[in-house]
């Protein structure tokens, strides 16, 4: 009679993607880095209480304010109008970071939608993919740009400049930017669709909306979750070219590119203030997208266990 | 093969249309257009006649075909005209700036040699940097030059290039003084100074562009090379004896090279929306900062045209690298 050893629990899938994702040494790296800038931001504030949209009301205090050299009260210096930049660079790092992931979150939602729909229905196959042809072969700077213009005063006037311009370039950015995740969700959906356990779903009856939500959607995960890492890079990427085009967000609601913009005048006398917010965002960006490399490769499962 | 490229050619119709109507409609029904922007103090029947003389009080459709066949038809016409001094287009109407009442096509051919000579050149000096660097890179796979050209690549993807540019400017241009900060329009080469002066200042945005385009098109070049690497036939080919130097570049390259090219045709039109960005921080006034200056002073027809040139460019160039494909890769036409 043999005592039945109780297994070590199995390390759930979790854990192994774990493991290889700690064998990126570049996509590990960046996860300091980027755990460290986001510290910078969220963290930051709580230390560093100065209100980065300050403006000394004494006009003749408020020109000896301006343009200061980096000091242990302004370690970063100030800007055109006396605002201390570092308090400025966190305040900014939380609106590109919160702009990234939310502009993400809108495009993975349409991608995801479409290319489940896509794959799993056939007769809305041919329509959804040349939608999505459509969308690729649209010019989508130019059209970003326009949209900037044309509705960034009509919502504003709604919503308030802050909500407005956000809810405006999030949305913007997400509606062009959805369709790499649509191609990758629909290809594995029309994989996903004729394997075994979605037969046996289907042949005791389960409903479409059930299929998709329970068998087929968690099996799309890793992709999505990849497309989702360098969408977040993409996307402040975008917020920041249509910002430094003078189309983005307004000056007393900076995201880094605003406040690179806004640098970029008084470039010869203190280009501290367009090497700063460039600097995050490109630290930024490079960050995410090793950690979207590392997550790629953890993720796969051929590579995996390697 | 030609009737692969008649049905590419077919499909690019439709898609042509769709896009020439979503952007025509966003641009002339959103809020900010410039109807809504005539003061209120104007009497409603000026108001009238000034919306009448911008060609706006006619129906959306009425103006959207009106602009379609000005698009499509008269300003061939005048290009037909223009070249072999005909007579074709017999006046008809063509497409006004709103901004500066000249046909929009007048702009864009005073803009486009500008962009032309940065971004074509900046795509060619990208591609000579990237193929090499992307076909060692597979050759050596692991190594240190590897290694240090995927980080390379990986910073070239995630640099901004309004970043890469001020920085270049700020270390080339205010600290050493080598290059100008400023693209001279008004420069023609006509002896050696002039060339040399225009080398200058083609330097900087022309590297800016370059590494943004090198980066990813060097990062294709190597996948596709080390798809090749493994394949059967370079076994053979070393088996019997051939060097290394022609079985990487004679038969290697060859084959890796098909992707290679379509890639570098699909990449040219996202090249000219980083013009855009280019443009405006080397104050060039090519067809990028003509858009800008449109969009600013809500021109639409020139905001239209230009933005439908891009799309235009974008399926012309998705067709040319569909073509040759088919061209470059007999197994491709059969689908």
């Amino acid at each position: 009679m043999t005592d039945a050893v109780a297994p070590k629990r199995a390390a759930g899938p979790w854990a192994a993607v774990w493991a290889q994702f700690r064998r990126h040494r570049g996509a590990m790296a960046a996860l300091i880095l980027l755990g460290l800038l986001a510290a910078f931001v969220f963290i930051g504030p709580l230390l560093w209480r100065i209100d980065p949209n300050f403006i000394e009301k004494n006009t003749a205090k408020m020109f000896k304010m301006r343009n200061l050299a980096p000091s242990l009260a302004h370690p970063l210096g100030t800007d055109q109008l006396g605002r201390d930049m570092l308090a400025r660079m966190m305040f900014g790092g939380r609106i590109s970071l919160a702009v990234g992931t939310v502009a993400m979150l809108v495009a993975i939602f349409i991608g995801t939608t479409v290319g489940v729909l896509a794959g799993y229905f056939r007769r809305l196959d041919n329509w959804l993919m040349r939608l999505t042809d459509l969308f690729l072969a649209l010019p989508l700077l130019p059209l970003l740009l326009v949209m900037m213009f044309l509705f960034r005063d009509a919502i504003a006037g709604v919503l308030g400049p802050r909500l407005g311009t956000f809810l405006l370039i999030v949305l913007a950015i997400g509606v062009t930017s959805w369709m790499q995740a649509a191609r990758v969700v629909r290809g594995e959906v029309l994989a996903l669709k004729e394997r075994e356990f979605v037969l046996a779903a289907r042949s005791i009856g389960t409903p479409d909306r059930r299929i998709i939500l329970r068998h087929i959607l968690p099996n799309v995960l890793s992709p999505v979750l990849v497309a989702a890492t360098l969408g977040i890079a993409a996307a402040i990427i975008t917020e920041s070219v249509l910002s430094f085009l003078g189309l983005g967000f307004p000056p007393d609601f900076p995201t880094w590119g605003r406040l690179l913009y806004d640098g970029i005048g008084d470039i010869r006398t203190s280009p501290e203030r367009v090497v700063w917010p460039g600097l995050a965002i490109s630290l930024t960006v490079l960050s995410v997208n090793y950690i979207g490399d590392g997550l790629r490769d953890a993720l796969d499962p051929r590579i995996r266990g390697r | 093969m030609f009737a692969y490229t008649l049905r590419r050619l077919l499909t690019a119709i439709p898609t042509l249309l769709m896009i020439s109507l979503v952007i025509f409609l966003l641009v002339d029904l959103a809020p900010g257009s410039p109807m809504s922007e005539i003061p209120l103090t104007v009497p409603p029947e000026v108001r009238q006649k000034m919306i009448a003389a911008m060609g706006a009080d006619q129906p959306v459709f009425v103006r959207y075909f009106l602009w379609l066949k000005q698009f499509f038809w008269v300003e061939p016409m005048y290009l037909l005209d223009h070249v072999f001094g005909t007579d074709f287009a017999h006046g008809a109407q063509r497409i006004i700036s709103w901004q500066s009442k000249v046909p929009v096509f007048t702009l864009i051919g005073e803009r486009l040699p500008q962009t032309l000579t940065v971004v074509g050149s900046a795509y060619l000096v990208g591609v000579l940097i990237a193929l090499p660097i992307g076909i060692y890179s597979a050759y050596r796979q692991y190594s240190w030059f590897d290694q240090a050209g995927t980080f390379f690549a990986m910073v070239g993807f995630s640099v901004p290039t309004f970043f890469t540019g001020n920085v270049l400017i700020l270390i080339f241009a205010v600290k050493l003084g080598w290059f100008p900060t400023i693209y001279d329009t008004n420069l023609t080469v006509e002896d050696w100074p002039s060339f040399y002066k225009m080398l200058m200042q083609m330097a900087l945005p022309v590297t800016v562009l370059a590494l943004f385009n090198a980066a990813e098109i060097s990062r294709y070049t190597r996948s596709s090379v080390l798809e090749n690497l493994g394949q059967d036939y370079v076994r053979t080919a070393r088996a019997k004896g051939v060097r290394e130097a022609p079985v990487l570049l004679r038969h290697v390259l060859r084959n890796s090279l098909i992707p290679v090219v379509t890639v570098i045709a699909l990449g040219l039109p996202t090249v000219f929306g980083g013009a855009i960005v280019t443009e405006q921080i080397f104050k060039i006034n090519g067809i990028g900062a003509a858009l800008i200056g449109a969009i600013n002073v809500s021109d639409l027809p020139t905001v239209q045209t230009i933005t439908f040139i891009f799309a235009v460019l974008i399926v012309a160039f998705n067709l040319i690298a569909d073509i040759l494909y088919g061209i470059l890769d007999p197994r491709i036409r059969y689908d």
